[in-house]
């Protein structure tokens, strides 16, 4: 597993390594803290997987990078996290802007009920896209990028809700990427599918490195080992380690990681 | 018939108590669906002198002179149809944007309870409450509206003059307020009933909340609201007292809306109470159309909302 | 999300135009939301002239008088309408009477009983049938068995008229009551020896009770409101009622054919007789949601 993925870091080009930041930050849901000073570097490119047991801010950080948490009443942070040297807190920033450049893929799949290629183009129709040989384009490009294009190739305009569960996942994935996103958020995207499809995403992800950034929740410590290149550990709303894969598997650091990822909690 | 049955009481009777109280439970609900086929034989019955005197003629004759024994209730008809569609008009659009208000964070909790408290009041307020103060309120407004648009918009058939107060637009404004708590209500539960993931989904995509809300949530929801919008259209049909207050219970058919108008419901209302002979028969029969087209619309709503519940479920 | 971005938002979008366009949607977006709001307010606006009309015109003449005496007679001052309070409780309580017992014992057989028989689902289908039967069919029923058969209008007439209206809705709450006992009392009670219908007396009816009320205090506060089922039923009555055989007067009846008349004291009186009414609806609204809270 390890070995797989030092290949996979050694074939590509690295990145920037601050393609995306995060600075001294706090994050509170009302009264109750659920990120102490988190900092980190998620570099260009590449697969980073954020482990660690229930509650312990994982998800709570990666909805933050698009700000999806200021959906929820009374929410407020400190500090900062910044794409490509540029604050997505920025009051210049548009926050639809920026989730259309920051894109995401949820715990269960959420197609709409439309057609599979009314699913993919919704970003590009909501910003106003009106040309069909666009859309077209976008929708094969997309679909071949998610691999699910030879599957759906001859039913694109029947309802999407007639797929199956990991076919409606990696969709989701098409409809993310068919907007262009620089970053590709995946919060726990397998934890609801069985694990054949399981195995189909995960090779996803190490085609999508090619040309996203990927950050990934995940539960199952497998899964990080085998699709990620760095791993950050988090626990009770801390960053207690982040590092190469390889190294928090093989020779983690902190006593708190080596426990987590031996069983011995979580 | 609890009490008789306690454990202190010999075994023989302890028996007989569970069964007994089974026994009236199955008659009761026997009772209950016998209710609604009663109250169709009697009004069939009651009717039938003037089913079998005018036929299907009642539906289409628009005269109604019960000292010459001559009845027809098209005009009744078509004010029923008429007075409730106008309602829903302007009902739709506002419950529809009541509901989404309640559903959606744009104020604080404490005043989205506020309104969604006056929606549930305006459902309280008794009709014949409605009607009095439509009579002193809508009126005079819908007399001086009328005016206006008599003088400005008199080439356009639904505002020829002259303009009454008590007309079809009074009666059907007043509507709209008494059937809006339904309009507001269904379409809520139909918005709520949309998964979260969903907006999450279009947000996650770069929606913003109105392209979230009119291109995925209410898409979704939308066989509820017209569930909703068809309950309420039934209520409205059925709605007599503050109709038979503002319409003017007029038999004359006119394309204005500031002409009077009558409904079926309101006809009932004005005329039952010292009506002899064939003009019950009438009246009944006026009844029967009414229990059909609202049992009708009905059947209908609550199909469309079956048919919601079934196409949510598959999202879940 | 619905704030407004005055600076080209240029660094995160693709293009130029893609950012003139986000903001062009951000003020759509605000424009959305502001008319939203607005319409939702203006619901406040019919509500509160209601609510006030009602008070301003119904409390000079609201006084202990009026629920002692009788109407006055066209053009007369003075009076009140204490015959219609009476009938109006007469009439509701005979609806109760008879509609209670029958939708309590129904909910009971199609949640307890049979759930899935033919007979429970016929049930549920009726009692949904009826709610949306119009009120005033309710009257044309009564009329049909008991004025027509009798041959006059009685407080028993509207009482039937009253029954019908209530039905569905006490039978369909109690149904909703019963379903939200928790299958494990039920299962717990029966793990315990015990039958069905200790079950049910013991266990389910005193649990379902808060919400069965509940049921029952909305078909009362829909009742006391309704005039249509009473108009050529219970009809008026200028005087006090002797027997449930002879017309009736009741408050909503009363607020209809005073709304109408020429003569400003009669008007003021049917505002009066408003306030009471809307004041004991509500009152009775409130209750049944406080009683309902209570439970959950």
């Amino acid at each position: 597993m390890t070995e797989d993925a030092a290949r996979s870091s050694a074939t590509q080009t690295p990145g920037r390594p601050d393609f995306l930041t995060v600075r001294n930050f706090d994050f509170f849901y009302g009264k109750k803290q659920a990120l102490f000073d988190i900092n980190m570097d998620i570099p260009e490119k590449r697969v980073t997987a954020f482990i660690g047991p229930s509650g312990c801010g994982k998800s709570t950080l990666l909805r933050n990078f698009n700000r999806m948490n200021e959906l929820i009443e009374g929410v407020h942070y400190s500090g900062d996290i910044k794409l490509l040297g540029q604050s997505i807190y920025n009051k210049e920033v548009e926050v639809i802007a920026l989730r259309r450049s920051i894109g995401m893929v949820f715990q269960k799949s959420n197609p709409f009920p439309k057609s599979i290629y009314e699913n993919i183009v919704y970003g590009l129709r909501i910003s106003g896209e009106k040309k069909k040989s666009v859309l077209d384009e976008a929708v094969e490009r997309s679909l071949r990028g998610a691999a699910l294009w030879d599957e759906v190739k001859d039913r694109l305009h029947e309802s999407a809700l007639g797929l199956s569960g990991g076919q409606m996942q990696r969709l989701c994935i098409a409809r993310a990427i068919a907007n262009r996103p620089k970053v590709l958020l995946m919060d726990e995207p397998c934890s609801a599918l069985d694990p054949i499809a399981t195995v189909k995403v995960e090779e996803l992800i190490h085609e999508l490195k090619q040309e996203f950034t990927i950050v990934i929740v995940t539960h199952n410590m497998q899964q990080a080992t085998r699709c990620s290149d760095k791993t950050a550990f988090f626990y009770l709303g801390k960053l207690i380690e982040y590092a190469e894969t390889q190294k928090i598997f093989s020779n983690p650091g902190q006593k708190q990681t080596e426990d987590y990822i031996t069983g011995r909690f979580g | 018939m609890s009490r008789e049955s306690s454990d202190s009481k010999p075994i023989a009777e302890v028996r007989v108590g569970p069964d007994l109280f089974h026994a009236l439970c199955w008659v009761a609900s026997a009772l209950a669906v016998a209710t609604l086929a009663w109250i169709i034989y009697e009004i069939v019955t009651s009717a039938w002198p003037a089913i079998q005197k005018f036929g299907f003629g009642f539906l289409g004759s628009s005269s109604w002179v019960p000292n010459r024994e001559v009845f027809g209730v098209f005009p009744f008809i078509v004010g029923t149809v008429a007075s409730s569609f106008i309602a829903i008009l302007f009902a739709f659009p506002l419950g529809l944007a009541i509901a989404i208000f309640l559903s959606e964070n744009f104020l604080p909790a404490p005043v989205r309870q506020v309104i969604r408290f006056v929606v549930e009041m305006l459902a309280a307020i008794p009709s014949v409450v409605f009607g009095l103060w439509g009579i002193f309120v809508v009126i005079p407004i819908i007399k001086i509206f009328g005016d206006w648009a008599v003088k400005n918009l008199g080439g356009v058939p639904i505002f020829s003059g002259p303009a009454y107060g008590n007309s079809m637009l009074t009666a059907s404004v007043v509507l709209a307020l008494m059937i809006l708590p339904t309009v507001t209500a269904i379409s809520r539960n139909a918005l709520t009933a949309v998964p979260k993931t969903l907006r999450e989904g279009a947000y996650a995509l770069g929606a913003t909340r109105w392209e979230a809300i009119l291109g995925v949530i209410l898409p979704t929801a939308a066989p509820g609201v017209v569930a909703a919008t068809i309950l309420a259209l039934g209520r409205a049909m059925g709605e007599t007292m503050a109709v038979a207050m503002l319409i003017g219970n007029s038999s004359r058919l006119s394309w204005s809306l500031l002409s009077p108008g009558g409904t079926l419901a309101g006809l009932l209302a004005n005329q039952f109470g010292e009506a002899e002979g064939l003009q019950v028969n009438s009246l009944m029969y006026a009844a029967l159309i009414l229990v059909v087209i609202t049992l009708f619309v009905n059947v209908l709503g609550e199909l469309v909302l079956r048919y919601t519940q079934s196409q949510t479920a598959g999202i879940r | 999300m619905d704030n407004i971005v005055t600076h080209a938002p240029d660094f995160f979008s693709n293009s130029q135009a893609e950012a003139t366009k986000a903001i062009a949607r951000s003020l759509w977006n605000r424009v959305l939301t502001s008319v939203c709001v607005a319409l939702s307010l203006l619901t406040l606006v019919p509500l509160v002239s209601i609510i006030y009309l009602v008070l301003k015109n119904g409390l000079p003449l609201l006084s202990w008088s009026v629920f002692t005496q009788l109407p006055p007679a066209a053009g007369m001052v003075g009076g009140g309408f204490g015959n219609a309070v009476i009938g109006t409780i007469v009439m509701v309580g005979i609806g109760l009477l008879m509609s209670g017992p029958l939708g309590i014992l129904s909910a009971i057989y199609i949640n307890e009983y049979a759930p899935a028989s033919r007979l429970a689902q016929a049930v549920r289908i009726v009692a949904k049938l009826l709610t949306g039967i119009p009120s005033i069919i309710c009257g044309v029923f009564a009329f049909a068995i008991v004025v027509s058969t009798t041959g006059r209008f009685s407080a028993f007439a509207g009482g039937v008229a009253l029954a019908v209206l209530m039905l569905p809705t006490i039978l369909l709450t109690s149904e909703q009551a019963l379903m939200g006992v928790q299958s494990a009392f039920r299962e717990a009670s029966y793990g315990l020896g015990a039958t069905k219908f200790q079950t049910i007396v013991r266990i389910v009816l005193p649990d379902a009770l808060p919400a069965i009320m509940t049921g029952i205090m909305l078909a009362v506060a829909r009742a006391a409101g309704e005039t249509a089922p009473l108009i050529f039923t219970a009809l008026f009555s200028q005087f006090w009622a002797k027997s449930l055989s002879e017309p009736t007067a009741s408050l909503s009846v009363l607020i209809y054919n005073f709304s109408t008349v020429p003569f400003p004291h009669q008007i003021q009186m049917a505002w009066t007789a408003s306030l009471v009414l809307v004041a004991f609806v509500t009152l009775a609204n409130i209750t049944a949601q406080l009683v309902f809270s209570k439970k959950h």
